[in-house]
């Protein structure tokens, strides 16, 4: 298929593969930022080409992994409502809540529905007058543009009953916010393609030049991600650090203009709550001037108990790398992807998920390597 | 005997998802099976139930006989390639052929809601009798209940079937190359007859693992029409009986080990239940998997992925590695299952895993899934 078979050819992986064995000399821990990445290396095996000084460090990208539990609350507790209709994107109904995830409140019979793009939120409210259509507008700057669409839509056609419940975080900020920490272990940072699609990466040349850390912009396929950690590689070697970009089909300096001055026109930059990292300055979106009547918070005030996090899950030192999944006393035994006590273990994109098949694999991998060698 | 399990795979606690019966319960993946496995295989246990598999096959005054129940609750109704009443007849009749059994009779339960449009359940009975007289079934009892307005999703149907397992001619396994072509060779050659055992019980490390054609197709197809997703050229449903093609491998003289239509989950859960129930590992080459380009199309922007895609009209077969070329000359030979394509082998180990090379070249797990795939946010 166009634009896919050739970003998947075994030969030109290999190709690739051998450029970044021949390069490297001495360990080097990379970040892919983004879960759609972390996607694709674990369902294609990538890890398998790369040499043994190559580590992979999952990032924060995965919006099902950072939206703060409190908002998940706040969602379960909107959906229960008996005049609302919940809609959200497929992999935020499994995320668990203090004590609920959507599907659970789905299951006993509340109105929750997965939608493919928020305008469909849209479509909906109009079609049912008397009920509060909510969408869960979560993300990065990717989905961003899509969701201020939709609340420019329903202000562009007076739809009053719908309305936003927005959790929208914003990529340079988190990685200065690990870059920042104590405990980075990362080097080099592969940035998500889809984000810059949006956005650009004008805005990441004061980061890579502030802590001497390469950053190459890169796509989604196998070998999209091969050549952008061979580009890091390539600067880390040469002891550059740069801001390059692997992804140039998608992506320009400047990004994409009109979608930038419609995320301009309805959201505004505000603090913002990671699951797991806390609160970082400037880090996210939240409706602006005459747009804040679409806000899910505003309208529906939210008096629930104080939201906790589940005592056994570690997910906020797993998403700051300071420790990894299979650490966690409750991996794979209290905490599976069935039952996940936390973020990570929900979404494919998920560390601990990752880990869970991961782990797997390793166990897996030495059963075979131990066949071969008798 | 020493439990190897290193994870626990079905964590004994119970979290909120234990409590209630959610939709994931019914997705065909991980959760369907705790359900099976600690609320209907507990309560009902009996050896003909413990062959997991498609329908049972019980033996009554020396004749065995297959039977099978399926419910049909799709949405829509009618759908591009088929309606529900096709695939009530066909998801039976199926079932029935995966444990290598001419399908004889069904019946067939409605379950009908209030202010169905009767030309709606005229639709769907005529698809019912096209589709079972295509297949040479009778439907030969039934039943109909209304529920009140609300209280089901237009048409609810049930089928039950029973078909008869045949004895066909088998090769004594050195005795040719290639497959007979006529009954006179099979006698010629010397080589007796067998009754069939069809079943995961049969598999074993060196069979091949056959698809019968292209995969996802039932899946994207629903799913196009349900959240009104518009291709560049439209998809249709897989949906046919695939008697045909089973049967020809079986008077083929072919030695099969096992059958598997390929519905609710896909490819990867049907694979990942035999490599778990007989503790052996299934290789694919993701390469060979067949999938339409369309459907990958419809796959790559909704971040599904066509191994657990549901399909209604395809199946694998595991034959021995040395009549998996006869198998599949066989299969191309018949009309449903021409996209006939070894997608993988069986072997040893790693036990109670599906692995799929990449097309890179790397090497993953493809794991049974916990409930229904969720399309991805990015």
């Amino acid at each position: 298929m166009k634009f896919l078979s050739e970003y998947r050819d075994q030969k030109a992986a290999e190709q690739l593969a051998a450029a970044i064995r021949k390069k490297v000399t001495r360990p080097r821990t990379i970040m892919e930022i983004c879960g759609g990445q972390t996607h694709t290396i674990v369902k294609s095996g990538l890890e398998d080409l790369l040499p043994p000084e190559i580590t992979l460090v999952h990032g924060p990208g995965c919006p099902v992994c950072v939206t703060p539990i409190e908002l998940i609350d706040k969602a379960v507790a909107i959906a229960k409502r008996p005049d609302a209709i919940f809609c959200s994107f497929g992999d935020m109904l499994r995320v668990p809540g203090s004590t609920r995830s959507l599907f659970d409140v789905k299951a006993e019979g509340t109105d929750v529905r997965i939608v493919y793009s928020p305008l469909d939120a849209v479509k909906l409210a109009k079609a049912n007058p008397s009920k509060q259509v909510v969408f869960f507008a979560v993300g990065f700057e990717t989905t961003a543009p899509a969701n201020a669409m939709a609340a420019w839509q329903a202000d562009h056609d007076c739809v009053e009953n719908f309305s936003l419940l927005v959790s929208h975080v914003l990529v340079p900020p988190a990685m200065e916010a690990l870059l920042s920490s104590d405990h980075c272990v990362v080097q080099g940072f592969l940035a998500a393609g889809h984000v810059c699609t949006v956005m650009g990466f004008e805005e990441y040349f004061p980061i890579a030049a502030k802590y001497k850390v390469p950053i190459v912009v890169t796509g989604f396929e196998p070998l999209d991600i091969l050549e952008g950690i061979h580009m890091t590689v390539c600067q880390l070697e040469e002891a550059r650090h740069e801001v390059e970009n692997q992804y140039t089909r998608a992506v320009r300096r400047e990004g994409n203009r009109p979608a930038q001055q419609t995320i301009a026109e309805v959201f505004e930059i505000a603090p913002c709550q990671w699951r797991g990292l806390g609160e970082i300055p400037a880090s996210g979106f939240q409706l602006r001037g005459r747009f804040q009547k679409y806000d899910a918070n505003r309208r529906f005030p939210f008096s629930g108990e104080p939201a906790r996090e589940s005592p056994e899950c570690i997910s906020g030192l797993i998403l700051q790398g300071i420790k990894k999944p299979h650490e966690c006393p409750a991996f794979a035994v209290k905490c599976t992807p069935e039952n996940p006590l936390g973020a990570p273990m929900v979404s494919s994109e998920g560390a601990c998920a990752a880990y869970y098949h991961y782990g797997r694999r390793q166990n897996v991998q030495s059963e075979l390597s131990g066949t071969a060698s008798r | 005997m020493a439990d190897v399990k290193t994870f626990n795979l079905s964590c004994p606690v119970p979290r909120v998802a234990d409590d209630r019966i959610v939709l994931a319960h019914g997705g065909g993946g991980r959760l369907t099976h705790q359900l099976i496995e600690k609320i209907f295989i507990p309560a009902f246990a009996n050896d003909a139930l413990e062959q997991r598999h498609d329908g049972a096959v019980v033996s009554l005054n020396g004749v065995r006989l297959a039977f099978t129940t399926d419910s049909f609750v799709v949405r829509p109704l009618i759908f591009p390639g088929g309606n529900i009443g096709d695939l009530a007849v066909n998801g039976t009749v199926n079932d029935l052929a995966m444990c290598g059994a001419r399908p004889l009779y069904l019946s067939a339960g409605f379950i009908l809601e209030e202010g169905l449009e009767m030309e709606t359940l005229r639709t769907v009975v005529t698809s019912m009798r096209d589709a079972a007289a295509k297949a040479g079934v009778k439907l030969v009892t039934g039943d109909t209940k209304v529920v009140d307005k609300g209280k089901g999703d237009g048409v609810f149907i049930n089928t039950s079937g029973i078909g008869v397992v045949e004895e066909f001619p088998c090769l004594a396994k050195s005795a040719r190359h290639g497959a007979p072509t006529s009954l006179e060779e099979i006698r010629k050659d010397g080589v007796g007859i067998r009754a069939v055992h069809i079943g995961p019980a049969s598999v074993q490390p060196g069979d091949a693992v056959i698809v019968s054609g292209d995969l996802g197709r039932h899946g994207i197809a629903i799913l196009s029409v349900r959240e009104g997703l518009e291709f560049e050229s439209p998809i249709l449903s897989d949906c046919a009986n695939v008697w045909p093609a089973v049967e020809a491998l079986l008077s083929g003289g072919i030695e099969i080990h096992c059958l598997r239509d390929l519905t609710r989950g896909g490819l990867a859960t049907t694979l990942n239940e035999i490599a778990s129930d007989r503790n052996v590992c299934i290789k694919l080459e993701e390469v060979l998997v067949p999938v339409n380009e369309v459907v990958q199309g419809a796959c790559e922007i909704l971040g599904l992925d066509p191994l657990y895609v549901a399909n209604e009209g395809r199946f694998a077969a595991f034959v021995p590695a040395s009549q998996a070329d006869s198998a599949l000359n066989i299969l191309k030979s018949i009309e449903v299952s021409q996209g006939a394509v070894q997608v993988g082998k069986v072997e040893e180990g790693p036990g109670r895993t599906v692995v799929l090379q990449s097309r890179i070249g790397g090497n993953c797990v493809v794991d049974m899934l916990s409930g229904e795939q969720l399309p991805r946010i990015c």
